[in-house]
């Protein structure tokens, strides 16, 4: 019993030295961390979180990131709670081929698309907007909302939705007031990975934005690249990206353990 | 369950649908157009055939890059499928703050964007300022990911085990607190070894979850793409040019849309293919387990 523990905290002190080491340099200037390797710093400056939150061009790139994600979430859920209930409950023609086929795009790589999706974009102006981004991550996400929900949806037995008809529910009321609360937790797990997906995605966010929805993720590396290597700013935004995510795990853990089991192949 | 049957279900996905054929059909339909034809400019286009297609597949560097692909994800999934299932099984059964607490430190590497992942591992494994460089620097080893393949795969390795283990524990420990109690007290009675109960009832109970976590493990390290990416560029020379890397390369860096489009084809197939055996030999290794 206690060598299981041991072996947890080992892995857990090991996880966590990385993201360390980045929150260590993001509070120390830059001379300081050039000069010397220190473990825990002694000379604490909150320099390079007041230069990100005090200029637009940094924090605005937060703003337009939380915009798409919550955005593609609500898309994502919307759309595919439907959908997920169609697919567990009625058999229709090319059902299974359509729910293949919306696998397969969660395994299309990304790079595939770069160039198609810029033109189309561009061909709906749509370049540089939130949406666009929140739409273009709708390619992966929707497939794995869908798939998680049907998992979730399949838990419940059919014999709930046959007796709230019989007792005179309408569907959009058996719907949202009584199928809705049942599938919560799976609601929670399929939100968390919308966000997820989304939050850590670059390669799209960054294609299909120039300046006014340009992601944190973005905004890092071309500071980089410009303005030499101010290696502390680097280190506080970054650690700044890890915040949003940290809360929302926060909110969905009792979810997540019971969520994943319920979920089918 | 038998299931109602009712076409009305197409008004139910139709939203889905045209989300997802808007941003996967006429893309990819784009890819194919590509494909067959050499694009000069706006307008000037001539159909070629199957021409790219035969020049990319007999491509030596994408050859390389396949062969470096398929190392790449068989390592991920040999480290990362045991280590994420030990540890889960080093998880606090237990509801409580403590077994909250070690779900969320977890999960932070995944929450955390790929560049970024990419700049923590620049900055932990430089030999001067990094933790990690300076460390294996004073043991006398001289260790940089920009001079060597080798060290530059090992800080990949290290990268990617820690960036996504996660996710197989997070899964295997959900398949793990689905196990009713019940189990284990009978096993207990039985006199069953620690082995034992994780062979014949953790094991088989966690193959679901399992399966999910291999297929995400499989697809995700297939298509990895921004953290090789900020971390060695692909470099040094061609070491750790992998199939994205080497396709962005063609597409956006030399703008080569034809071959690009073929290219582009053949890896999305050759992930279909994968995808589909492994989904097909997990379902049958599931059948044979439960008669």
């Amino acid at each position: 019993m206690k060598k299981r523990y041991i072996i947890l905290t080992a892995y857990l002190v090991l996880i966590m030295l990385p993201i360390y080491w980045m929150l260590n340099m993001s509070l120390r200037t830059n001379a300081d961390i050039m000069a010397r390797l220190v473990f825990i710093p002694t000379e604490i400056t909150f320099d390079n979180y007041i230069t990100i939150f005090t200029d637009s061009a940094w924090y605005s790139g937060y703003i337009n990131s939380i915009i798409y994600v919550v955005l593609n979430t609500i898309i994502c859920l919307v759309t595919a709670l439907p959908a997920a209930y169609a697919f567990s409950r009625y058999s229709f023609i090319g059902d299974k081929h359509v729910f293949f086929w919306l696998l397969t795009n969660r395994m299309a790589p990304a790079a595939v698309f770069l160039l198609p999706f810029f033109q189309l974009y561009s061909t709906f102006n749509l370049i540089d907007t939130h949406i666009a981004v929140a739409l273009a991550h709708c390619l992966f996400n929707l497939p794995l909302t869908v798939w998680i929900l049907e998992g979730f949806i399949s838990g419940v037995p059919r014999e709930i939705d046959e007796t709230a008809f019989i007792d005179g529910y309408k569907f959009p009321r058996f719907f949202f007031f009584v199928f809705i609360p049942l599938i919560r937790s799976g609601i929670g797990v399929a939100a968390f990975f919308c966000f997820m997906f989304s939050w850590v995605e670059l390669l799209f966010a960054r294609t299909l934005t120039t300046t006014a929805a340009k992601p944190i993720a973005a905004t890092m590396t071309r500071t980089v690249s410009s303005s030499g290597l101010d290696w502390g700013l680097l280190a506080a935004a970054g650690f700044l990206t890890i915040v949003p995510g940290a809360l929302v795990i926060w909110f969905v853990r009792n979810y997540l353990a019971k969520g994943f089991a319920l979920g089918r192949v | 369950m038998k299931k109602w049957q009712d076409n009305k279900g197409w008004l139910f996905i139709l939203p889905v649908f045209i989300i997802v054929a808007f941003s996967a059909i006429i893309p990819l339909m784009t890819v194919v157009n590509y494909s067959i034809q050499d694009i000069f400019g706006p307008g000037q286009r001539i159909f070629v055939g199957t021409e790219w297609f035969k020049e990319t597949l007999t491509d030596p560097r994408l050859h390389e890059a396949l062969w470096r692909q398929l190392l790449f994800s068989g390592l991920v999934l040999l480290i990362e499928m045991p280590l994420g299932i030990a540890i889960a099984l080093t998880m606090p059964t237990k509801k409580g703050l403590g077994s909250s607490v070690c779900l969320v430190l977890i999960a932070l590497p995944l929450l955390i964007p790929w560049n970024v992942i990419g700049t923590i591992w620049i900055i932990f494994t430089r030999p001067d300022i990094g933790l990690m460089g300076a460390f294996i620097n004073n043991m006398g080893i001289t260790f940089d990911h920009t001079a060597s393949g080798l060290h530059a795969w090992i800080t990949l390795m290290l990268m990617e085990v820690w960036h996504w283990t996660p996710l197989v524990i997070l899964l295997a420990y959900a398949g793990l607190r689905s196990i009713p109690e019940a189990y284990y007290q009978a096993a207990r009675i039985d006199g069953a070894s620690a082995w034992a109960i994780f062979k014949y009832i953790q094991l088989p109970k966690m193959r679901g979850v399992l399966t999910i976590a291999l297929l995400l493990r499989f697809m995700d390290s297939f298509l990895i793409y921004a953290e090789p990416f900020v971390l060695t560029g692909g470099g040094p020379g061609n070491a750790t040019t992998f199939l994205s890397i080497y396709l962005v390369k063609i597409a956006v860096g030399q703008f080569d849309l034809g071959p690009a489009g073929a290219f582009s084809l053949i890896y999305f197939l050759i992930v279909l293919l994968f995808c589909y055996l492994f989904y097909q030999v997990l379902l049958n290794v599931g059948k044979g387990e439960s008669s």
